[in-house]
C-alpha cells in the first residue's frame, strides 16, 4: 500500500542519508555533552545548585 | 568590592499573577462550555460564534497562551531578577510585554469566535495578530537577554537556560509556521500546501507543546521546587544533561503526529525514533524534580504547595511516558483521532502545567504580598478537588478513546464493519463525556478557590512593588576561559554564545526534517487529475475554515482496511497539493470527510446543515432523546455568500503556487454564480426543497459554497 510513497522516496537522491546524518549528529553531540558534564567537579555543582537558595 | 543596593520589580510579577488567575478562569470556563456541548448539543443553538468549531480554538489558545503563558511570565520575572541579582533590564519593556500580551489575548478572544482563523492548531490567529505576537515576543527576549547582560551573578542557573530555550524556539516556530499570504485584513493562506503544510504545522504543534508548555514549566520547576522544599535540586549534573538532550531531541519528534498519513515514511520513522528517545531526558527531569524532595517528604504532608508540585511532576512523568508510547505506529493507529489524545494533553495541561502554576502562585503570594497565605486549608481543598478532577477528566476519556478506536476497527465475519454507522461509536462513549464534564467542573471549582484565596491574601497583605536587595557587582572578567574553569561553566557566563548554541541545537533538528521536503518538489507526488478548487469551492472551503469544521472532521483516510471500508480509498499526498492550508484535522468527533464528495446528493447536505438530525439522528440513552453533536448551521441558509474578494483570494493563492490562469481569475465571479446556479438546480430535484426554499434564492447563500466544496472533496481520484 505504501508503494505510492516509496516510489517517490526513491526519486530523491540519497534520501536515506538524512535520517543517518541526523542520528550521527545527535549521537556525537549527546556523547560530547555527557563527557563534559561527567568531567565537571562536584564542588562546582555544589556552588551552582545553591544559586536559587541564596536570597 | 562594595555591595550595591537595587530594587526587584515586584509589580510586574503581580500584574502577570493576576492575569494568570483571570485568564485561567476564562480559559477553563470556555473549556467547560465545550465539554457541555457534548452533553447538551443544543444549549447554544443558532449562535454562530458560540459553536464548537469556533470555541474549541478559543479554549486551547486561552489555556496555552493566556493561562500557561502568563503563568510562565510570573515565574520568569520573579526568578530571573533573583537568580541574576538585578532588576529587569527595562521596566518599559516589561510593561510593553505585559500589556502587549494581554491585548493579543483579547484580540484572540474576539477574532476566534468571529471565525477569523487560519485553522492551524494552536496557531489559529490571523496574520495581523501573528505579527503582534512576534513583536511582543522579541520585546520579551530583549528584556531577558538585557537582564542577563547586566547581572550581578556570574553563573546562569539552569532555570534560565530553559527560559532562553523557550524564547528562541518559540520565535523560530511561530515565524515559520505562520508564513502566510494575506488576501485581506483578516484572511490569509498558508504559503505551504498539503503535506508540507502538515509537516510544518505539526513540527510547530509538537514543539509548541515542548517549548511553550514544557521548557518554561521545567524552568519554573528548577527554581520553585527547590525554593519551596528549601533544598537544592537533586542533581545539577542531571539538570545539564536534561537540558541539552531535551532541547536537542524534542525538535525532531514532530512527525509522530502524522503517522500513517500521507507524509513520507522516512519522516514518520525519524519522528518515531526521536519520540521514543525523548523519554530519557524527560524522565531524567522528572526524577530530578521529585528527588529534590528527598528528606522533605514529611513536609509534603503539611504543605499544599509541595503537594501541587509532586502531582505536577508526576503528571509530567506520565505525559512524557505516554508521548513516546503514542509514537509507536501500532499504538498510534489506535489512539490517533480519538479521545485518548484529548486525555493525554489534559494530563499535561491540568496536572503538569496547571498544578505547577498553582503551587507557584501559592508560594509567590506570600512573597509578593508579604503575608501568610490567607488559608492553607483552602489551598489543600483546592489540591484535592483538583486532583480528583484530573482523574475524572482523564480516565473516562482514555476509556472512551480506546473503546471508540476498537469499535471503528471491528469487522463482521463477512467483511463488513460491525459499526458501519459512525454515530453508534459515539453513542457508546456518551457516559464518558458526562464524567469528563464532572472532572472539568471539579478542576475549575478548585481553581476558583485558588482565585479567592489569592484575592484574600492580597487584601490582608501589604504591597511592596519595589523590593530592596543588595549584591556585589560582577568583576570584569576575561571573555576567554580562565585557568581551571570548566568548559560548561565558561559557556554559562557567555550569554550570547549560549543563546546562539541553543538556537543551533534546535535548528539542526528542524533543518534535517525539512530540507528534503522543501527543496525537492518531486518528494510530494503529483497526480495529474488533481486540479485547483473552483472559485465557488474555494469560497466554500473558506467557510469550512471559518466554522472550524476541521476541529471535528479529519480529511485524511489512513491506509487501514477499516478506514478504507468506512470512508473509501485512502488519502494520497498528491491530492493535497493545492490545499493552503491543509485541513487534515486531529480528532474525529465526526467522521472523516476526505471522500465525502458525491457520496450523498446535495439535498442530503442541505438538509444536514439545516438540522443534522434530519439525516443523522443519534440515540442518547442517558437523556432518552435523539440528537447530534453537530450544530445546526442555519446561518449558512440565511447568510448571503460574500465572494467580493474572490479575485484577490485567487491571486493570493496563485502567488503561493496554485496555477490559476488570468482568465480564470477574471472570470471568477461569474464562475461562482454559474456553479451556484447548477447546484441550486440540483437541489430542486427534491419537491420538498422546492416547496420550502424554492423562492429563497438559495443560490446566493453560503450553503451553496459549502456544498460545492464538500461535493468536490476527494473526487479528483475517485472519478478517474
Amino acid at each position: 500500500m505504501l508503494k505510492f510513497i516509496k516510489h517517490n522516496l526513491e526519486s530523491i537522491d540519497g534520501v536515506s542519508i538524512y535520517p543517518i546524518i541526523s542520528l550521527v549528529l545527535f549521537f556525537i553531540v549527546f556523547v560530547t555533552m555527557l563527557i563534559i558534564v561527567f568531567r565537571m567537579k562536584k564542588s562546582k555543582f555544589k556552588e551552582l545548585e545553591n544559586l536559587p537558595l541564596e536570597d | 568590592m562594595e555591595k550595591e543596593q537595587f530594587y526587584y520589580d515586584n509589580k510586574i510579577v503581580k500584574l502577570f499573577l493576576w492575569a494568570t488567575v483571570l485568564w485561567g478562569i476564562i480559559g477553563m470556563t470556555v473549556g467547560l462550555m465545550v465539554a457541555f456541548l457534548f452533553l447538551f448539543p443544543n444549549y447554544m443553538e443558532g449562535i454562530s460564534w458560540l459553536s464548537f468549531g469556533r470555541l474549541r480554538p478559543l479554549h486551547t489558545n486561552a489555556v496555552i497562551f493566556a493561562f500557561v503563558g502568563n503563568g510562565f511570565f510570573v515565574g520568569m520575572y520573579y526568578s530571573m531578577q533573583r537568580l541574576l541579582k538585578t532588576r529587569m533590564f527595562s521596566d518599559t519593556l516589561s510593561r510593553i510585554h505585559f500589556w502587549g500580551w494581554q491585548l493579543i489575548i483579547v484580540a484572540a478572544a474576539i477574532t476566534l469566535p468571529l471565525g477569523l482563523t487560519s485553522s492551524k492548531e494552536y496557531a489559529e490567529l490571523e496574520w495581523p495578530i501573528d505579527i503582534a505576537i512576534t513583536l511582543i515576543w522579541v520585546v520579551m527576549g530583549i528584556n531577558m537577554i538585557g537582564t542577563m547582560i547586566k547581572r550581578r551573578q556570574r553563573h546562569i542557573y539552569v532555570a534560565i537556560w530553559f527560559y532562553i530555550a523557550t524564547f528562541i524556539t518559540i520565535a523560530v516556530l511561530h515565524i515559520f509556521n505562520n508564513l502566510e499570504m494575506p488576501v485581506s485584513a483578516f484572511k490569509s493562506y498558508s504559503v505551504y500546501a498539503g503535506v508540507q503544510d502538515a509537516l510544518i504545522q505539526w513540527w510547530y504543534g509538537h514543539n509548541a507543546v515542548a517549548f511553550f508548555l514544557t521548557t518554561p514549566m521545567l524552568g519554573l520547576m528548577y527554581y520553585f521546587v527547590p525554593k519551596a522544599a528549601n533544598r537544592p535540586v537533586y542533581s545539577y549534573r542531571l539538570s545539564i544533561i536534561h537540558f541539552w538532550s531535551l532541547i536537542f531531541i524534542y525538535i525532531w519528534a514532530g512527525p509522530h503526529h502524522l503517522l500513517y498519513t500521507a507524509l513520507p515514511s522516512w519522516a514518520q520513522n525519524l519522528g518515531t525514533v526521536f519520540s521514543i528517545m525523548l523519554i530519557f531526558p524527560s524522565w531524567g527531569g522528572m526524577i530530578n524534580g521529585l528527588l529534590t524532595l528527598r528528606g522533605a517528604w514529611d513536609k509534603v504532608r503539611e504543605s499544599a504547595i509541595l503537594k501541587f508540585f509532586v502531582v505536577a511532576i508526576t503528571g509530567y512523568g506520565m505525559a512524557t511516558f505516554e508521548g513516546p508510547m503514542l509514537s509507536f505506529k501500532n499504538v498510534n493507529a489506535i489512539a490517533h483521532y480519538t479521545d485518548w489524545i484529548v486525555a493525554h494533553v489534559h494530563v499535561g495541561a491540568l496536572a503538569w502545567n496547571g498544578f505547577i502554576i498553582a503551587g507557584m502562585l501559592y508560594w509567590l503570594a506570600e512573597k509578593i504580598f508579604k503575608t501568610k497565605l490567607y488559608s492553607e486549608k483552602l489551598a489543600n481543598t483546592h489540591f484535592w478537588i483538583g486532583t480528583i478532577g484530573i482523574l475524572f477528566y482523564t480516565i473516562p476519556l482514555y476509556i472512551a478513546g480506546f473503546q471508540q478506536a476498537l469499535m471503528w476497527k471491528e469487522f463482521n465475519p463477512d467483511g463488513t464493519l460491525v459499526y458501519g454507522n459512525f454515530l453508534e461509536t459515539v453513542t457508546a462513549i456518551l457516559p464518558m463525556y458526562w464524567m469528563r464534564a464532572l472532572g472539568g467542573t471539579l478542576y475549575f471549582t478548585g481553581f476558583c478557590i485558588l482565585a479567592y484565596n489569592l484575592v484574600m491574601t492580597a487584601k490582608q497583605g501589604s504591597e511592596v512593588e519595589d523590593e530592596l536587595a543588595e549584591a556585589i557587582p560582577l568583576k570584569p572578567i576575561s571573555s576567554k576561559r580562565i585557568a581551571g574553569e570548566h568548559w560548561h561553566s565558561w559557556l554559562e557566563r557567555r550569554t550570547i554564545l549560549f543563546t546562539v548554541l541553543t538556537t543551533v541545537a534546535i535548528l539542526i533538528g528542524g533543518l534535517v526534517e525539512f530540507v528534503p521536503l522543501l527543496l525537492v518538489k518531486s518528494n510530494i507526488p503529483t497526480i495529474s487529475s488533481v486540479k485547483p478548487y473552483t472559485p465557488l469551492e474555494l469560497e466554500g472551503r473558506d467557510i469550512y475554515i471559518r466554522e472550524g469544521c476541521n476541529n471535528c472532521h479529519s480529511q485524511m483516510i489512513r491506509p487501514f482496511r477499516s478506514e478504507v471500508e468506512r470512508y473509501g480509498e485512502y488519502s494520497k499526498g498528491g491530492e493535497y497539493v493545492y490545499d493552503h492550508p491543509f485541513l487534515w484535522g486531529s480528532r474525529r468527533t465526526g467522521p472523516d470527510l476526505h471522500r465525502i464528495g458525491k457520496k450523498y446528493n446535495s439535498n442530503w447536505h442541505f438538509n444536514h446543515f439545516i438540522d443534522p438530525m434530519n439525516t443523522s439522528p443519534m440515540e442518547d440513552k442517558i437523556l432518552g432523546t435523539t440528537r447530534n453533536f453537530m450544530p445546526k448551521y442555519t446561518w449558512f441558509i440565511s447568510n448571503d455568500l460574500d465572494y467580493s474578494n474572490i479575485k484577490g483570494k485567487m491571486e493570493g493563492l496563485r502567488a503561493v503556487g496554485v496555477p490559476y490562469t488570468n482568465a480564470e481569475i477574471q472570470y471568477a465571479p461569474y464562475a461562482v454564480e454559474e456553479q451556484a446556479k447548477e447546484i441550486e438546480n440540483e437541489l430542486r430535484q427534491d419537491p420538498e426543497y422546492v416547496t420550502n426554499y424554492g423562492n429563497s434564492q438559495i443560490e446566493k447563500k453560503e450553503v451553496i459554497a459549502v456544498i460545492a466544496y464538500l461535493q468536490r472533496l476527494g473526487t479528483d481520484i475517485k472519478n478517474k
